[in-house]
């Protein structure tokens, strides 16, 4: 359990909006351990994002949140108050989002925002802050660190910003990162180089990692554990390689056989689809909610219970099918 | 050997300067957003065009479409200069798909009214065919014709791009620019998109410009790829060619951030450099050589020449050669 940085048990969240009481992140648990990469993955709306701001105590004022457990560094974490979250935030748990602009103060100089977290959790001086801002500019890749300091966010490209924004994620050495989309904006050249370098910030300081995307390819580059989500609930997980060797569940079947594969699908060969889209998820819900999007789907599947059909390894899904009718099937299934 | 029939499009050294303020009292610099690209795009095929943002693919398709003058050089349609077409004429054979059918359809207007929007604005047949022209074109998108009623704010991201795509084949063009169609979308959705685009290609023999900065989507759609950094098209090759033998540092590093979902694989190291060159002050020599891992003494002063190998282009020093 040493190993252990956070853990999450039946976390929910619900929203009430006009339509009703929304269930965006329903059920949901998961562990990361020390120098361990967790990949929550899922189209857009399934509820990635929420989940990872209900960790972070970030939700909108309206959403309620519950769990049975989450427990950060051995610390309950469902009871802090704010002024205690916003603690470990930016110190030992810190973030990474889409949008560097959203995140960084366009009022204020780089070095001035990078020093300000320093000084807001580890009791130092300016001159150590100042230090270790450009020790991190020149680590994630900022070339004459120093002299940038004094520039501000908008002086910088879009891939630089992303880089300032991870320098200042780790200033205060944290144990766990939560990256949400880091290079969704970003050019696919950028998105390789900023994947790389938090890849290998990561071996270094040997942090825990929450990496949300909805690009597969990217998690099976960056993932140690894979968490399949879709509509607020995970729907198959297990380790990268066992995930995408023998995908088990038809959400993550299906968004596998979507995608082009440079020397793998050929040119004019119809992708592989997922028809339909993700529900409303306002209300009472029940049953699988995969099944009108299902090529597999039987009347059962309305009446589905969250009982995971696990395939050791940690490997598990949520579906009806037994193991034995789902892996003998082609991987690449043609669809009708 | 008979000779090429004229591609059904085509330009011809385009330039396009955008002036652009410097702030209070500096005045205005220019920025060279497309320097110098000659590209055909045959008829019935697809040609790819990829880069990074801002590298003026954007700027390219405005000027395929009329819509953006270009400041020297010409474009052709099937062989003759765009001189002589009159915008009307112009939107009657080339039509665009946009990257976000959010912001590209008025959400104020239905679904039958931004279909329809081609023909009124070119008046084409009677008003009274429009209806039903609209209700074919969504079936051919796979569309229910129920939403010819609904506003765009009421579709799926998907939905409102079949809208897009309806849209652009109610004149039944002979090109389609399609500028990033599925850059906003989920890939579950971007796969019936790409699916549609080759079934329609098929049912009505269009020619594509696709441009993307997927490479992978390039890879399973196009005939011919070109591949532009600021403002120049410095490698182009049937797709074959360019995917097993690309050469220039840069088409290198883009097919090698191809992230496939390949698990025993790590996030490859691209070896470019972090610096990024401003489109009004570009570097000298090269213009990618403050990130190319292979610069030599000469591209940080000699803009490489164009070099053709039996159709592969490249503007590189590394195969350069001798003239
Ligand atoms: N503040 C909010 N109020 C109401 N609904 C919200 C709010 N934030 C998110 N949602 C809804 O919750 C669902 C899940 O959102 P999100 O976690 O952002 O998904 P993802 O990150 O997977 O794209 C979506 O349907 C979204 O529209
Ligand atoms: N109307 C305009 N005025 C000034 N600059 C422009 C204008 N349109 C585009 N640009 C600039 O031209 C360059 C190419 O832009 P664009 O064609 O949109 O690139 P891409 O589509 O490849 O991202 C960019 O540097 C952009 O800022
Ligand atoms: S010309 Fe030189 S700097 Fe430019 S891409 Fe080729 S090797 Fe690199
Ligand atoms: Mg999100
Ligand atoms: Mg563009």
């Amino acid at each position: 359990m040493s190993g252990t940085i956070l853990e999450v048990e039946n976390l929910s969240v619900d929203i009430p909006v006009a339509a009703g009481m929304l269930h965006p992140v329903r059920g949901i648990g998961f562990s990361v351990s020390r120098g361990e990469t967790l990949c929550i993955v899922g189209e857009s709306g399934c509820g990635k994002s929420l989940t990872s701001l209900a960790v972070m105590g970030l939700l909108p004022k309206t959403a309620r949140r519950s769990a049975d457990r989450m427990e950060f560094l051995g610390r309950d974490i469902r009871s802090l108050r704010e002024r205690e979250m916003a603690r470990l935030r930016g110190g030992s748990m810190s973030m990474i989002f889409q949008e560097p602009m959203t995140s960084l103060n366009p009022s204020y100089t780089i070095g001035n925002q990078l020093a300000e977290v320093y000084l807001r959790h580890v009791e130092q001086s300016r001159a150590a802050a100042r230090d270790r801002a450009v020790f991190l500019l020149e680590k994630v890749g900022i070339s004459s660190a120093a002299s940038r300091l004094g520039q501000y966010p908008h002086q910088l490209s879009g891939g630089q910003r992303q880089r300032v924004m991870i320098a200042m994620a780790l200033m205060c050495g944290p144990e766990l990162i939560i990256a949400d989309e880091p290079t969704t904006a970003l050019d696919v050249t950028i998105q390789a180089q900023i994947l790389h370098l938090l890849a290998e910030l990561q071996r270094e300081f040997r942090m825990g990692m929450i990496l949300i995307t909805h690009d597969l390819g990217i998690v099976a580059r960056v993932a140690d554990k894979v968490q399949v989500m879709y509509a607020g609930k995970t729907v198959e997980e297990g380790p990268c390689e066992t995930v995408f060797d023998a995908p088990m569940h038809p959400y993550t079947q299906g968004l596998l056989r979507c995608i082009p594969i440079p020397g793998r699908t050929q040119r004019g060969e119809r992708l592989g689809s997922v028809p339909g889209i993700v529900p409303n998820l306002v209300g009472e819900l029940s049953g699988c909610m995969f099944r009108n999007r299902c090529d597999y789907a039987s009347d059962a599947c309305a009446g589905m219970r969250d009982e995971p059909t696990r395939m050791g390894d940690g490997h598990a899904y949520t579906c009806l099918r037994a193991p034995e009718e789902i892996s003998g099937e082609p991987q690449a299934a043609e669809t009708p | 050997m008979t000779e090429a029939p004229a591609a059904a499009l085509e330009t011809v050294d385009v330039t396009c300067v955008f002036q652009v303020s410097q702030g209070l009292l500096r005045g205005s610099k220019p920025l060279r957003a497309v320097n110098g690209v000659s590209l055909k795009i045959p008829r019935g095929q697809v040609v790819g065009l990829v880069g990074e943002s801002g590298c003026g693919k954007s700027t390219m398709a405005n000027i395929l479409l009329g819509l953006q003058r270009p400041s020297s050089g010409d474009v052709l349609y099937a062989g003759n200069s765009a001189a002589g077409f009159s915008r009307r004429e112009i939107a009657r054979r080339i039509q665009p798909i946009f990257q976000d059918p959010y912001s590209s359809l008025n959400p104020t207007k239905t679904i039958e009214s931004i279909v329809s929007q081609p023909l009124r604005i070119h008046s084409v047949g009677a008003p009274s065919e429009w209806s039903a022209r609209v209700g074919e074109m969504l079936d051919v998108v796979g569309l229910p014709r129920r939403v010819a009623s609904s506003y765009p704010s009421q579709l799926s991201g998907g939905q409102r791009q079949r809208v897009a795509i309806a849209r652009a084949l109610i004149m039944r063009p002979e090109v389609v620019i399609c500028d990033e169609p599925t850059s906003a979308l989920d890939v579950s959705v971007q796969s019936q998109i790409l699916n549609l685009l080759q079934d329609l290609k098929e049912e009505f023999g269009l020619t594509y410009l696709l441009i993307s900065h997927n490479l992978a989507v390039v890879q399973h759609m196009a005939d011919r790829v070109a591949v532009m950094y600021l403002g120049r098209i410095v490698e182009e090759a049937d797709s074959d060619t360019l995917f097993n033998d690309p050469r220039h540092p840069y088409t290198r590093a883009l097919l090698g951030s191809v992230l496939t979902p390949d698990p025993r694989l790590g996030v490859p190291d691209t070896h470019l450099g972090a610096v990024f060159p401003n489109p009004i002050d570009p570097p000298p020599g090269c213009t990618f050589h403050p990130r190319c891992p292979d610069c030599m003494a000469i591209c940080r002063s000699e803009p490489p020449r164009p070099a053709s190998d039996g159709g592969h282009n490249t503007e590189c020093h590394l195969y350069g050669g001798a003239p």
